[in-house]
Order: structure tokens, then sequence, then C-alpha cells
């Protein structure tokens, strides 16, 4: 437990996604099973047990701790899983002396009683370095962990099996064998609350670089295997079989497109070679059915990154009586129209799936390809025998959830340029508010998990473009961490005195060089008026402030920004150094763009948050 | 008839003054004469008339102010009772840095212990701290709320090592503040082996150099030279807390930030600061140190200064002991003391 804790512990910190995968990879390569194993399975959040409730803990700590101490305690920290871990008391150890231990360790925290086992030292000679200190010895760590220090298995086994009774005497035992940051640890794991700060998928990167296995091929296997996934490491270490998926509907990874840049990236493409469909706004999904042993049939709808989301869509799982896999676009159709993307995340934000919700936001699959059916996979087959495929199976389902994206006929690049640039015209009808531009295929590309270069394309529509004023800036991470790279800007509007005024619409990161971070950088360094820990305040108003041209997808509605609005995916996409802020857009400017969205695409529709 | 403790020391505008030996104790302001416990710049200021400090304490403030810190200066010898006014004083040692010091002033039998700021963990760049039984302790509370206990020192510096073995590519780029913090971090590397060169922040050069002049082996401690600076993958290089967010801190290969103070055993601490490698040192005393010292004084009355009063008043509550919170301004605000770093306004819109 100790040795997961101090990795949690690392990864906490380090910003770096090649440095964390380092971290990981060093773990997994160094710890046994299952241990490994079950640490995968709690970063991947793929264990289950009782949880722990936070009064339960508080009790705990209170029968040790004096309450006002622990409660100034906890207020200065913010956090209860962290203020318990460091006031835990130890139990009482040994005040005798100790033997000197060489361990290496990473924790170097004090097993002892703190400070109750040190020595005092009343003499007064200047030690100098390389020379014992009195008191050094004391409170080291023992060669051997005590024999009560949990594993992270035997943690897990324990809370499988462990009654709501049991499990305060578990926990104060392994909280007293621990360190402080096992505890932590700890606590984050029995109250649900280990965020680690690794992605699922970086976490199966680092499995699979084990033996020079892909993650998409950790992916492939995945769904079929069990913590402590004895199995998997095994097969990535050259020690044994690739596992057999038990899964009758597992996730197989997405392939994914380059984008096209510039038109001028079409020259290079011969457009007899390629099918195209709509870029819906949506989400990715992939439904997959499949016969269990008995028989029955087994319904799954995984995110484009494989998480199992069946749960959250009961009324699409319905649909999937096949069994195979279908890959297409989650979108909500109402009376057989595709609603906003705004519209969408209504439903996605919901924690409980209740029939009024299913009712008001009736979820629904466009299909665009096929990646098994009958049993059969058809990942070698190319495209447009999958498609074949898909649009007999699409027919056969009949099933009013899933319908097909339908092919964009076009012989030369300008037929399909007027396509993207006017949906409507190239009959996409209604939904043509609902997409973001066109996707493109080569005819015998092969289902290929991961991004290959080459096979599909996506051509993204022309992005809005307002001209926002820098309002604050603050400190970015990694390489940027000492740059001032991310910028909150703001339109205009009039506030409540009647004069205009600037409110924040909006955050963006990205989109300029190294260079031109460079000058921001200098900018908001030399136009700083106030300081807010990692943010400042740079000089806005009419006469002064820069221009920032930001790009963007579309516009929601926001109750975290003042404004009302916040942008989708914003990015700068030039520095208007020359430009007067006075002259930047107006709120008004975005408040259109939204309104015109839920106005064409949802006639009637009532918003949440009306004004 | 015994002499009452407020008649031996009284807060004044200035900070903590004996009117019966008329001096302050560490002021905040120039004032006539001044007794200082150790060389932070919160505690040792310029400007003082006559100034009584340990040798290495003097010469630490003639370092950092110049020559003419003071119009005069008095060595004063731990251990040695001395005669000013109508009290007796005697410095000992407090174990924080280099020649810090705590001050006991006596008359008629009744005694109080000014502390400073003060360690009971081993460092072996000072004296150890000595306990001296009295009346009245006063001290400090940096570090006041049981959360704070501070680990081993070698297992930090181990992290630091183990970071430097795991990233060979890298700069680890260790913010420490330049009085004492710095020169113990690099005791205790070589401590742990590290022979290789640690680099210096220009800020930290002259300390440093004190130090080795005062006898404490250090090794070899080049400076940074600002064009080198990208070639120095692998290096551990020592620099002002300020400057490891710094564009200084840029130009050193993919560098890793390392921060040693007693702050990083609060995670959200350590993450506003932008720190990756949090090391857990501090010349503070943790809580337990805290107590116990309280308790080894005898101190029938405790009054507690900068930092978490409120705890400490009221663990000294719970031990029978009586206690009151000291609100000295000034002290902790400048850095080397280590200042909260979560005293800082939020800015919720900017930074959602």
């Amino acid at each position: 437990m100790n040795d997961f804790a101090h990795l949690l512990d690392r990864l906490a910190y380090e910003p770096r996604r090649n440095a964390k995968l380092r971290l990981l990879q060093d773990f997994f390569a160094s710890t046994p099973d299952p241990e490994r194993g079950y640490a995968l399975a709690a970063m991947t959040g793929n264990l289950s047990f009782r949880e722990a409730k936070p009064a339960m803990i508080r009790g705990l700590v209170e029968e040790r701790v004096d309450p006002v101490l622990f409660d100034l305690s906890r207020n200065y920290v913010g956090d209860l899983a962290e203020t318990v871990a460091l006031i835990w008391p130890s139990p009482a150890m040994d005040p005798g002396p100790r033997k000197s231990s060489n361990e290496k360790s990473s924790t170097g925290r004090n097993t002892g009683a703190a400070g109750a086992s040190r020595v005092d030292s009343g003499s007064s000679r200047l030690a100098s370095p390389g020379t014992t200190v009195e008191g050094r010895e004391a409170g080291l760590g023992h060669n051997n962990p005590p024999p009560d220090v949990p594993t992270l298995s035997d943690v897990v086994e324990t809370l499988a099996t462990t009654g709501k009774k049991d499990l305060p005497r578990h926990l104060a035992g392994w909280l007293d064998a621990l360190d402080e940051t096992g505890r932590w640890a700890l606590l984050k794991l029995v109250t649900g609350n280990l965020r680690v700060g690794v992605s699922a998928r970086l976490a199966k990167t680092a499995v699979g670089a084990l033996g020079g296995q892909e993650a998409d091929a950790v992916e492939e296997v995945w769904h079929g295997l069990e913590p402590p996934y004895e199995t998997l490491f095994a097969w990535v270490e050259g020690r044994g079989e690739r596992p057999e998926t038990l899964n009758p509907a597992p996730f197989r990874p997405p392939m994914l497109s380059h984008p096209i840049e510039e038109e001028a990236d079409l020259d290079k493409l011969d457009p007899d070679a390629f099918s195209a469909e709509w870029k819906w706004d949506g989400i990715r999904v992939q439904l997959a059915g499949g016969l269990d042993r008995d028989g029955r049939q087994v319904a799954k709808i995984y995110s484009r990154t494989g998480e199992d989301i069946t749960g959250a869509f009961p009324d699409l799982a319905e649909a999937i009586t096949f069994q195979g896999a279908i890959d297409g676009e989650l979108l909500i159709l109402r009376e057989g129209r595709v609603q906003s993307f705004n519209v969408l995340q209504q439903r996605l934000n919901r924690k409980a799936v209740t029939p009024r919700l299913l009712d008001e936001f009736p979820a629904h699959v466009r299909a665009y390809d096929l990646l098994a059916t009958d049993g059969e996979d058809q990942r070698a087959l190319p495209f447009s025998e999958r498609r074949g495929a898909l649009e007999t199976l699409v027919r056969k389902l009949d099933h009013a959830r899933i319908d097909l994206s339908p092919i964009v006929p076009f012989a030369t690049w300008q037929d399909l340029a007027a396509a993207r640039a006017d949906p409507a015209s190239a009959d996409a009808g209604e939904d043509a508010d609902a997409i973001e531009g066109v996707m493109l295929k080569r005819l015998d590309s092969v289902y290929q998990p991961g991004r290959p270069k080459g096979p599909w394309w996506k051509w993204k529509r022309e992005p809005f473009i307002v001209d926002a004023v820098m309002m604050y800036a603050q400190r970015g991470h990694g390489k940027r961490s000492s740059f001032y790279s991310d910028y909150t800007f703001g339109c205009w509007r009039e506030g409540a005195a009647g004069a205009d005024e600037l409110v924040p619409v909006g955050k963006a990161y990205h989109g300029f060089t190294d260079a031109e971070l460079q000058k921001l950088d200098r900018y908001v360094r030399n136009h700083t008026t106030k300081r807010f820990g990692p943010v400042r305040e740079v000089a806005y108003g009419r006469e002064a402030g820069l221009v920032l041209e930001i790009a963007f997808e579309g516009v929601q509605r926001s109750t975290r920004h003042k404004s009302g609005v916040a942008m989708r995916f914003p990015r700068v996409s030039r520095i208007r150094w020359d430009k007067p802020p006075a002259e930047a857009d107006r709120v008004e400017a975005l408040e259109r763009i939204l309104e015109r969205g839920e106005r064409e695409i949802a006639p009637g529709a009532s918003m949440e948050s009306d004004g | 008839m015994p002499i009452s403790a407020s008649e031996l020391l009284t807060l004044t505008r200035e900070g903590l003054y004996c009117p019966l030996g008329r001096f302050h104790v560490d002021p905040t302001w120039p004032v006539e004469r001044a007794l200082i416990t150790h060389g932070h710049a919160d505690h040792a200021r310029a400007g003082h008339g006559e100034v009584l400090a340990t040798p290495e304490t003097l010469r630490i403030m003639a370092v950092r102010y110049g020559e003419d810190f003071c119009r005069s200066r008095q060595e004063a010898r731990l251990g040695e009772v001395m005669r000013i006014g109508d009290v007796t004083v005697r410095f000992a040692p407090a174990g924080h840095v280099l020649g810090s010091a705590q001050i006991a002033i006596e008359r008629d039998g009744k005694r109080i212990v000014v502390s400073g700021d003060y360690k009971r963990a081993p460092d072996p760049t000072c004296l150890p701290f000595e306990v001296i039984p009295c009346d009245v302790f006063i001290t400090e509370a940096t570090f006041g709320l049981p959360v704070f206990v501070h680990p081993d020192t070698r297992g930090e510096v181990r992290k630091l090592l183990d970071s430097v073995a795991l990233f060979p590519e890298r700069a680890h780029i260790v913010g420490a503040y330049a009085l004492g913090k710095a020169q113990r971090v690099m005791a205790l590397l070589r401590e742990e082996g590290w022979d290789r060169p640690i680099h210096l922040h220009g800020a930290m050069e002259k300390l440093t150099e004190l130090y080795k002049r005062e006898g404490i082996p250090l090794g070899d401690t080049p400076k940074v030279v600002a064009a080198e600076r990208k070639d120095l993958t692998g290096a551990i290089v020592i620099c002002p807390p300020s400057s490891i967010q710094d564009l200084w801190a840029r130009k050193f290969p993919d560098p890793v930030t390392a921060f040693a103070s007693g702050w990083m055993r609060v995670r959200a601490r350590a993450r506003q600061k932008g720190v990756e490698l949090p090391m857990v040192i501090s010349d503070h005393s943790d809580w337990p140190d805290l107590c116990r010292t309280i308790r080894d004084t005898g101190a029938e009355e405790v009054w507690v200064t900068h930092g978490q009063e409120d705890a400490l008043v009221h663990w000294c509550g719970t031990q029978g002991i009586k206690a009151r919170p000291l609100h000295l301004l000034g002290y902790g605000d400048d850095g080397e003391a280590e200042p909260d770093p979560a005293a800082k306004p939020e800015m919720e819109e900017a930074s959602s």
C-alpha cells in the first residue's frame, strides 16, 4: 500500500505526461502481482467495494485527537482525507534506542510516535556533516515493515468482504500501520475519491509498454479481464498467452482522423478514392452486443475512451439487439431532428436517469461504421464493404434509435467545399446546424485503432471568430510552467450604470507559437495591475488592453461566467497588437450565435436557464 | 517581593521590550539597543544603535546589510551570563540556523526565555537547541497545528536524489531560503553521498561562503553562469523560493521544481506554488516538538507568537499551562520565516 501511495503522491505533483508514464512504468515493472494489478484497477476505476463515509472517518479521528485541534487543522488543510492522514497519531512505539536503517526509503517519514521518540540533544557541539548526529537514528523505518502494514491487495480483498460494522476497526488498524502518504491514499481510496491525475488510458499505455504493446492492444483485451489482471501482465511480459476476451460485447479502440488544415491539403488527395459524411456535433460512442454463455443478449455502450456508459443510456441500450459493434455519434433527436450539442450536454450532465430525462432528451446513434457483425470482426475489410454491411444491419434493425449517417455525394473537392460551407444545400436539411464539418474516409481503408495518417480526414467548418480583450493571465503547466500562457478574455456589454464594461467570456491557452507566447508573457508581466496567487490581472479598458482574436466552435450558456455564455474550444487565432480595445466585440455577438443554435435547431424547446 | 513577568518584558510598537534592561529583542523598527536572536531578516533588521548577538549572527548581519548595519555591536558568547541594566541575560543555542540563539532574561529568580525561532531536529549546520528551564517561555508557532509533523530529513533528500536518478536528463531546481535552509540542504545532500557540484543561484552565494568560512563543509558550490544553464542536465541547483517559477528557472533543461519547506507537508500549499517535488524540510519546530519543548522548559506560562497561535494556546490550556497569544507584528512576512503561502486572495473567475 505504501509503494502505491507514493506512486500516487508523485503522480499528483507531476504535470508532464511522459514523466507520469515513466513513473507508472517504473512502478508496474518493480511491483509484484497481485499488488500492481489492484493498483491498475484502482487507477482505472475498476474496484468496487463499500465506501467509507466521511462521518465515520471523522468519528475515528475524534477518538484519538482533540476535536478542537482537529477542526483548526481541517480548516487549515482544507481536505478531510489529508487532514486525517497528517494528524493520525501513530501508535506509541518503544521509546528505546533503535537500530539505524539503510532502507531505501522514499518516504523518510518517521514511523515512530512523532517527536516522542526523538532524542533530546542537550549538548552543544557543532556537528559536522557526515558524522552521526544525536537523534538521527531515532525514528527511521525498520528494515522490514512491521507485519501489519497492509498491502493494497489486503485492503481491496478485505473491503470486498467486510460488513459495515467491521469497517471502522479495519480502517483504524490500517491507519495505524501506514505512513502519512499511505494513510492519505487509503482514505482517498475508501471514500471513492481517488483522483490521481492519470487517465485510464495512460495507465494502460504504461502496462503495454512493459512488453512493447500499444495501449490499443491492451484495450482490445481489457474488457474481458478482472482485477488483479495477472493474465494481462503475464501476456505483456511475454510469459503467457494473449488473454481470451470473455466479454461477449467488448470495446474496440476507435479509429481517429487527422484534420485538413487548409483547402490546399486536399490537392494531394484523389477525390475518387474517398467517401464523405457529415461530421456530427455529438459524442462518439460504440454500441456493442453479443451473447453470453447462457445465450442471453449483452448490450454495452462505450465512450471513445472505452468507458462503459451503458447505465446512462438505457433507452439506447434497448436497441442493441444485434451481435456486433457499431461505431457512431450519440445525438439527441426530437421529432427526427438533431439537437444542438447544448441540448445533448444537458442530458450528459445529469446523474440520475429519470423517465422524464429519457423522454425529454431521447438518445440516438447515427451509425457510421461497423466493426463486427454476427460475431465476425469486420475491421480488416475495406470501408466500402463495411459500409455496405452497416447499411444492411441498420435496415434490418429498423430501430428508431439507430439510423445511418448519410453519405455526402461529391465529384470534386469544390463540390465538397460547397457542401461543407452550406450543409443545408447539400441535403443536410434541418440538421445542418448540428454539423461541424465533413469527414473523409478512404474507400479502401481498413479500420485501424489509433490515428493513422492518410486514411481518414476531418475537415471542420470554419470556426466562429470574435475579438476579445485580455483580462487575466495565469501561469501554465509543464513546459510552460513559468509562462503566463492561459488567458481569460472579455467582451463589451452595457454595465449596471449604463457605461460599457468588459466581462469575461472565456479562457484560452493555445493557438499561438512559442515565439508569440514569449511576447504575450512579456506583455502580461509589463501590464500587470493586480496579482492573485498564480493569476495576474492585466490592464484593460477602452484605452488600454490587448485584443486577442479568438476562434471557437460554438457558444453555450454558462452560470460560471458573469457574461452568461461560454465558448466551446476557444483558442487564440491571432494577436491583434494593432487593434484598439474599444473596438473589440460585444457579448451580444456571442448571444446571437447561441440564440441562432437554439432557435433554429430546437424551435420551441424551453431551455433550463432562460435569461 | 517577586517581580512579575510583565515588569520583565512588555510589548511595544517596536516589539518585545525589557524596561529594566532598556533593550528590545528582535525589534521590527530601529531602536537604541537591540538583542537579536538570529539573522533572518524579519528578526534582524539594520539601523539599530547597539546590537548584541552571537558572533555568527553579527557576521550574517554584516554580510546582508554591510559592515555599518548598526552603530556598535557586541558579541554574546553562548552560556555566558551578562548584566544589562537591572537584569541578567544569557544566550543559548536555538537550533534554527547558524548562530541562532534563545535569550534568557532574569531578575530576582524570575526567568523569561525568548526562544526566537527554534527547532529540535538535528541540523548539521548549527548547534542543537538547549532546554532552559524558565517561568515564562515565549514560543513561535509557525507550524503550530498537529498536522505538522516534520519527517526525517534524510528521506526528503533521498526523494530528490531518487528523482535525479529517474530523470537524469533534467535539471532539479530546489527552492530554499537563502539563510540556513539552503546550506542545510547542501549539507544533507553531502551526507547522503551527493559528491557532484551543487549549483547556486547568485542570491545564495555570499551566505554560503560565510557558512564555509564558519567551518561547515559544503563541498563544491559553483554559481550558475547564465549562459551555461542549458547544459546543466542532471544537476541540482539551489535558488531562492521566488525563483523556482521565474524566468531564470526556464533556461535549465526541462527543470523539475522542488521546494524545501515545512509548508510542503500540505499538498494544496505545494500545488499552489507549482512544486513538483515537495521536500518537507523545516528549520522550525513541528507540533510534537513545540509541545515537548513547552513541557521541557517547565514554564508555568507560555506566550505564543507568530504562526498558528490558537491551536497551541488551546493545547496549553488542556495541559494546565497558562498561555496567551502575543500578536507580534512584522514577523514571518518576508519569506525567510516561512510565511504561509495560502494567505493570498483567490481570484474566482480568472482561475476557474
